[in-house]
């Protein structure tokens, strides 16, 4: 089984902190997705993994055995590149089999491994053609297929569907996560920077935050199952990052604090939270956060005008103006009839109520949380 | 635009065409006979001719030497310049004087540094004990042909250098990342990855210095004159027309220099032509 720790990670590009202090440990057979915005580290990240970067600081183990000087063939990884990086001028054939002619195997064995991989990935009728005459969907699943016929402990993968269009980007994912339960016992570490990959794929989600030239900030956000990071964000980075359209944020200061509940005061309008009170004082600026899936509309006291409708078919995005805040409260309803300068009445529900001190850290919510954030949805 | 290349190109070419006919000399264009082939199949025609065939053999030979010294350097050298490093913009610059210099005073320059009594060649290789007695590099017959190549390769290797520099900075990144990965060894990778990558850049590469070599005139005329031992088919044109005045029978020369390296163009642009296919397919 194939195991990977990173143990106090650090890497620099001259002056420039990339990654810092990330402890991480993956599971055999886990499906590990590293996911952040652009510049926050998550392709270095894989590239330290794969061996293709050194770390300036801190110590990778493979399945027990430490690879930091270790050359990237002799970790047992295969890795699957943004850009496919097959070889142009070789037949998909040999593609697959170019990595693999230098190791001694047993006579047949390349071929019957080949076999087993086009199976996989459904790519008979092409092994004789170039990539040029391949679809970016076939170019990838050749991709892919060449990673499998190295029998790896660690998939590696590097933004594998960004250069496909939408629809074969669901396809292609399907595919992978098909894959990973195919293969069973590898690893598989997953580089996005979509959240909904994420979400879809991941056993466990890493999100990193870009450091923007701080050293001492920690690279990793968070690490944790995909809900965890959906219903329990450790920071405001987390919440804003985790959920589409993102969750909306209103500054607030506390009022009163009750058991296992928080009242508070955004611009004249209170909401009150269901979370633990713990460490807060009364009259600390603090930060509220709701997912616009969990805005009522159309029941509870407060009453807003809105100022803009988006009408997605199956969902409507309701932007509600309120009192003293810039930026429109944002709500998903199943109602496809609200038009502009409807005023409606809402609720902030206040199970569904995130809490975020000045520094962005998040107030713990009690594992009730969830059940009823699912029966007020329900 | 035609009409231009007919003017400058096609004109002169008919004319040494014609007089490739006739007997006329230097002395008095005006006067002269229409002698058809004579010139080249005939009792003293060219074809006849051993100067002729030895000037041949002579460009033959200094081509396929030179061209293959200079594209296996010019590899050499493109290899180390493609490795990253703060030195590559400068060195790619201080690569670029050799071909820079005027070949007559690069010609000049090798011929005072091989000078055999005065030269600094032998001079250091004296010194060293590398060799007894002073070689007469431009003067030996055995030698100077030798030293011919030796400086084209010193002048024309950088221009290879840079062309196939240029074709191997083409080769994606992440190719050879995939083979890192996959542990493919460092000339699996050069054989399989590398070259058959920059295959279509060096062909045009080698090609334009083979059509380059083919007419080499300066070089050889500055350091070894007209010796008949090194003269190449441009040289030997220029001493037929101008030394001996004889201009129908170096047009004649001139044009059969043509011919052949029209010829080696088609068959070259042939081949690039069906690399390009294959590297494009």
């Amino acid at each position: 089984m194939s195991r990977i720790e990173l143990r106090g990670i650090s890497k620099r590009f001259g002056d420039t902190p990339v990654l810092n202090d990330i402890d991480l440990s993956i599971a055999a057979g886990e499906f590990c997705v590293f996911v952040g915005p652009s510049g926050c580290g998550k392709s270095t990240l894989l590239r330290l993994l794969a061996g293709l970067e050194d770390p300036c600081a801190g110590e990778i183990e493979i399945d027990g055995v430490l690879v930091n000087d270790l050359p990237p063939a002799q970790r047992n990884v295969a890795m699957v590149f943004q850009s496919y990086a097959l070889y142009p001028h070789m037949s998909v054939f040999q593609n697959m089999a170019f990595g693999l002619q230098h190791r001694k195997l047993p006579a047949g064995e390349i071929e019957r491994r080949i076999a087993d991989a086009v199976r996989i990935l459904q790519l008979d009728g092409l092994l004789q053609r170039r990539p040029k005459e391949l679809s970016g969907g076939q170019r990838q699943r050749v991709a892919i297929a060449r990673a499998i016929v190295r029998q790896p402990k660690v998939f590696l993968f590097d933004e594998p569907l960004s250069n496909l269009d939408a629809a074969l980007r669901v396809q292609t994912r399907l595919e992978i996560a098909r894959l990973h339960r195919a293969l069973g016992s590898a690893s598989m570490v997953y580089v996005t920077h979509d959240q909904v990959e994420a979400m879809t794929l991941a056993d466990r989600i890493v999100l990193l935050q870009p450091l923007a030239g701080r050293n001492d900030a920690a690279s990793v956000a968070q690490a944790g199952a995909p809900l965890a990071l959906y219903h329990h964000p450790a920071n405001r980075f987390v919440a804003a990052f985790i959920g589409s359209p993102a969750m909306n944020f209103v500054d607030a200061t506390v009022q009163s604090l009750g058991d296992g509940r928080v009242l508070a005061d955004a611009h004249g309008m209170l909401c009150a939270a269901q979370l633990s009170p713990q460490g807060l004082a009364v009259g600390e600026p603090v930060t509220l956060g709701i997912r616009p899936e969990h805005v009522l509309l159309g029941e509870g006291a407060q009453r807003a005008r809105v100022s803009h409708v988006e009408h997605l078919g199956e969902v409507s995005h309701v932007y509600l103006e309120l009192p003293g805040v810039s930026t429109p409260l944002l709500a998903k309803s199943a109602c496809d009839d609200i038009a502009i300068y409807d005023v409606l009445a809402f609720d902030l529900p206040a199970q569904a109520m995130h809490l975020f001190r000045a520094d962005g850290v998040a107030q713990a919510r009690g594992d009730a949380a969830e059940r009823s954030v699912a029966a007020v949805n329900g | 635009m035609l009409l231009v290349l007919a003017a400058v190109g096609g004109w002169p070419l008919l004319r040494t065409i014609w007089f490739s006919l006739t007997d006329s000399e230097l002395a008095d264009l005006g006067d002269y006979a229409f002698i058809g082939l004579e010139n080249y199949v005939g009792e003293y025609g060219l074809l006849a001719s051993p100067e002729w065939w030895q000037a041949v053999g002579n460009t033959l030979l200094f081509t396929g030497l030179s061209v293959s010294l200079e594209t296996l350097l010019g590899l050499g050298v493109a290899l180390l310049l493609n490795q990253a490093s703060r030195l590559r913009t400068l060195l790619r610059a201080a690569l670029l004087v050799p071909w820079a210099i005027p070949t007559v005073v690069s010609a000049k320059m090798w011929s005072w540094m091989l000078h055999d009594q005065f030269g600094i060649v032998n001079h250091h290789l004296l010194a060293l004990r590398v060799i007894a007695a002073p070689l007469a590099w431009t003067a030996d017959p055995q030698l100077s042909l030798f030293s011919i190549v030796l400086v084209d390769v010193w002048k024309a290797t950088p221009y290879m250098a840079l062309l196939i520099l240029a074709a191997l900075q083409m080769v994606p990144v992440d190719c050879y990342e995939a083979a890192r990965v996959d542990g493919v060894p460092r000339w699996q990778v050069f054989r399989r990855i590398t070259l058959p990558l920059i295959l279509p850049g060096l062909l045009v590469a080698m090609v334009f210095r083979t059509l380059d070599a083919l007419r080499v005139f300066d070089l050889i005329y500055v350091m070894t004159s007209n010796s008949r031992d090194t003269q190449s088919m441009s040289v030997f044109v220029r001493e037929q027309l101008i030394d001996f005045g004889l201009v129908g029978y170096g047009s004649a020369a001139a044009t059969c220099l043509f011919f052949m390296i029209a010829l080696l163009s088609i068959v070259a642009m042939g081949l690039l032509r069906k690399t390009f296919e294959r590297a494009a397919a």
